[in-house]
């Protein structure tokens, strides 16, 4: 975020619903767009960005944009996402008009392979550039597109965080899970581009229509703006009398949040509810009941729509996001200084040389006594240097040779030590629910 | 100074936190006034049973000197509270065939039929605690009172048992014994509770008592005027003060007190972020606590107690009969938003309970964690009312006379 990103409040004429705008980018970018353009999703401009002229000529889409046409002569980049990343900087100024005048982009992407993964994030990066709130949708490889698509895809992804707000995942992998091992192949591309443009919408919805209880542009900004972060995103209708409850576990079952962990763990939380006409106060009650459960800390955000079309039906959008582990996102900054190497125990110095050479023991040990290094055989120093390097690396909290924790924690039951446990259905309730339950205090 | 009394009704609960006995009058007239309590830290008691004898005898002796200090009587026998993981609550049914030709139901087939109910296949070292009929049964008619009187080939009886293992039971009664001190009858804490909270109307409409306690939780439903499923749960406040002292690192002591300076059974986002700071022995602060990780420990903990009760209420098929609601006693009844937290989990009207139905010391009665023992006084007022209707032998045979007589 070092960029300033001039609020939409600012631009010349005050719009009343803000740009939307969905660029697909790769082949799965453009199929995927293409299906939210049939969707009929108004108000929305759509337009998509290959590296293959061919692949472009077929998509239905009105606005296309051939990347890096001197580089690859509109044959793809090959899977290289180097490549394609040169196309798109070569681009540069075409794809910034191309965005241009949108208050929030949508990237639509597949990563792990070339022009998706290279232009993706260019892409994400001229758009925030020019002032719009960058939302990027990408479907992560299927386990069984090799273990470089998975490496190129996480490289991509790294990226693209940092070139968008937010980025939401789609782990393919995961959404095969939600299906049967019978499916075929063109069902189950089809289902994860469905699952594409079903986020698509839920956002759409937010952003355009004018909600009882509004939530809009502006409070999904606040969400992810800023975060850059892991978000997530869920979405699910269900109709039928039970409908409140059912939406919100089939929210909770979706892979999207990892059966409602993620939401767990978010600290800020978006959700917009759209139903008919007969959308009842009590069941809005009681989604949001639910969802608060879950997140009780986040700071959460509610939209409910009534929508004609929606007639009968309940429909739940959740967006989560969690602010990136300050341990991963500055990952691919700069290349990551060398490690400094750790030199083995036995080389530690000691003594005098010690303190000459390891700048960060203050000038205070300096005024310690350090005695005459005494007169030794070769062999005793030897001995005697293996001695000191033990203690000395552990009192630097053991730079290289720290023992790591097992994960299992004993947990002590302090005053119940000694006392006939209270077994609940195969549970020690001695031990203190919050580690039962997982949940982490931080 | 100390003058026996024969209408003088004593309760002692011996709970984990605290030992407590509360002295009781009845009046000629019947109606029953508290004049003395007394308490006593409990040191000897881990989750409701006693494990050091000694000092659980020491404190015992303290909390019934300041009772009849109070009360200004000598306590000769007590009403004895007992609870622990061992108590078990169940409803049984017995039956019997009425032999007379008539097919007229007398005192004398009553008294069989919950003989046969008592009757219950346990193991042998299991002590059978209370028999409380909840109603008859006569040729498959259900919901009848009292049979006497009645036409029918076979008269059933519902009843509800609670049992519990005899040497666990034991272990109270030998430290009151220890003191000279006679045990008029033990009974199960939470239906002592019960006995306290409600009114008639309440158990009628049907109710839930929670005595959330330091070492035990008990609990008791009610449904059309009857107790209809009992339970424990050694589960209490101690296991929140353990969860603290375990999840900030903090002794027992302080998570004992900063429980109760700072515990709530909800996290309000409100507190997101804020300190509690700790001070050493000097009154300089030492270390700082997240009040939220404070709250968020409690709230789990005190939740999970909630939704387990639910859930073996549920699995009774009870919850849909709680029309008056949750009552809370005990001193878990105190922690701050506990009724927010319970009508979330039950889905029901939360109230602490109050024990209204005694008249004496309003001021005690009020509160919570006497709920047990102002119960077992009450308990004792029925059984004392019961011999006292029986009254001397000479009524008895009068009365068995013309029952003889009425039936020609």
């Amino acid at each position: 975020m070092t960029t300033e990103i001039p609020s939409p409040a600012a631009a010349p004429a005050p719009k009343k619903t803000p740009a939307v705008q969905v660029v697909g980018v790769g082949g799965a970018g453009l199929q995927a767009v293409a299906l939210m353009a049939q969707a009929g999703l108004s108000d929305l401009t759509f337009a998509g960005v290959h590296t293959d002229a061919r692949l472009l000529a077929v998509s239905p889409l009105p606005r296309k944009l051939l990347l890096g046409a001197s580089l690859t002569r509109g044959l793809g980049a090959g899977g290289d996402p180097d490549m394609a990343r040169a196309a798109a900087e070569a681009e540069a100024a075409a794809l910034r008009e191309l965005c241009a005048g949108a208050d929030l982009l949508l990237v639509v992407a597949g990563l792990g392979k070339g022009t998706g993964s290279g232009a993706a994030p260019v892409l994400a990066r001229l758009a925030r550039e020019n002032g719009a709130l960058v939302l990027a949708l990408a479907a992560l490889p299927f386990d069984f597109e090799g273990r470089r698509r998975q490496q190129q895809a996480e490289q991509a992804l790294q990226q693209l965080k940092k070139a968008a707000d937010a980025v939401i995942c789609l782990p393919n992998q995961k959404v095969a899970g939600m299906m049967d091992e019978n499916t075929t192949l063109v069902e189950t591309f089809k289902f994860t581009n469905e699952m594409l443009v079903n986020g698509v919408r839920g956002l759409w919805r937010l952003v355009t229509r004018d909600g009882l209880v509004k939530a809009d542009f502006a409070d999904l900004c606040h969400v992810v703006r800023g975060r850059q972060a892991e978000s997530c995103f869920a979405t699910a209708e269900a109709m039928g009398e039970n409908r409140a409850r059912e939406v919100v576990e089939q929210v909770l079952a979706s892979p999207m949040l990892d059966s409602g962990r993620l939401l767990a763990g978010a600290d800020a939380v978006l959700v917009s509810l759209a139903g008919g006409a007969d959308l009842k106060q009590k069941e809005v009650n009681q989604v949001m009941e639910q969802i608060n459960r879950l997140c009780e800390n986040a700071d959460l955000i509610v939209g409910a729509a009534v929508d004609a079309e929606f007639a009968g039906r309940l429909s739940l959008t959740l967006v989560a996001a969690r602010r990136s582990h300050p341990e991963t996102a500055p990952a691919d900054e700069a290349p990551p200084a060398p490690a400094e190497p750790v030199p083995p125990a036995s080389e530690f110095p000691t003594g005098e040389a010690a303190l000459g050479a390891d700048a960060s023991v203050p000038a205070r040990s300096l005024q310690r006594y350090v005695p005459p290094p005494p007169d030794l055989t070769p062999e005793m120093a030897e001995r005697l240097l293996n001695r000191q390097a033990g203690a000395g690396s552990r009192r630097k909290k053991g730079a290289g040779l720290r023992q790591e924790m097992l994960p299992l924690e004993v947990v002590s039951k302090g005053r119940f030590a000694k006392s006939e446990p209270t077994i609940h259905r195969g549970e020690d309730l001695d031990t203190p629910t919050y580690i039962r339950r997982g949940v982490a205090l931080n | 100074m100390f003058s026996p009394n024969p209408n003088t009704i004593t309760g002692l609960e011996i709970g984990t936190s605290k030992v407590c006995a509360v002295v009781g009058n009845l009046s000629p007239e019947g109606t029953l006034g508290i004049v003395g309590v007394g308490q006593a830290r409990s040191r000897g008691v881990r989750k409701g049973e006693i494990v050091d004898a000694t000092t659980a005898a020491e404190d015992i002796r303290n909390a019934l000197a300041e009772a009849e200090q109070m009360a200004d009587v000598e306590v000769r026998s007590i009403y004895l509270g007992v609870s622990g993981a061992h108590l078990r609550g169940f409803n049984n049914r017995g039956r019997h065939n009425i032999p007379s030709v008539d097919r007229d139901i007398t005192e004398e087939d009553v008294q069989d039929v919950l003989k046969n109910a008592k009757a219950i296949n346990l193991p042998a070292e299991n002590h059978v605690i209370h028999v409380v009929r909840q109603h008859f049964i006569v040729d498959g008619q259900e919901g009848i009172l009292n049979p006497v009187g009645m036409l029918g080939a076979h008269l059933e009886v519902d009843v509800h048992v609670v049992h519990g293992v005899t040497n666990r039971l034991q272990n109270p009664i030998r430290a009151v014994k220890g003191l000279q001190l006679e045990v008029e009858d033990i009974v199960f804490n939470g239906m002592a509770s019960s006995l306290a909270v409600l009114g008639a109307q309440e158990k009628e409409l049907g109710a839930l008592v929670i005595d959330l306690g330091a070492g035990v939780t008990e609990y008791v439903v009610y449904a059309d005027g009857i107790i209809k499923h009992t339970g424990v749960l050694a589960v209490g406040g101690d296991h929140v003060t353990n969860d603290l002292a375990y999840g900030l690192k903090i002794s027992m002591s302080r998570a004992e007190a900063l429980k109760i300076e700072h515990g709530s059974a909800v996290v309000d986002p409100a507190v997101k972020g804020q300190t509690v700071s700790l001070n050493n022995d000097h009154g300089l602060p030492e270390r700082s606590l997240n009040l939220e990780h404070l709250r968020r420990i409690m709230s789990l903990r005190v939740e999970e107690i909630f939704e387990i009760i639910a859930d073996e209420v549920e699995n009774a098929g009870l919850l849909d009969y709680l029309r008056a609601g949750v009552f809370l006693c005990g001193g878990g009844a105190r922690i701050p938003h506990v009724q927010r937290l319970g009508e979330r989990v039950f889905g029901l009207p939360v109230s602490l309970g109050r024990t209204k139905t005694i008249s004496g010391m309003v001021a005690t009665l009020d509160q919570p964690e006497f709920a047990a023992a102002i119960g077992l006084v009450k308990f004792g007022s029925f059984q004392q009312d019961r011999h006292r209707r029986r009254g001397p032998w000479l009524n008895r045979v009068k009365s068995t006379l013309t029952q003889i007589l009425q039936r020609d």
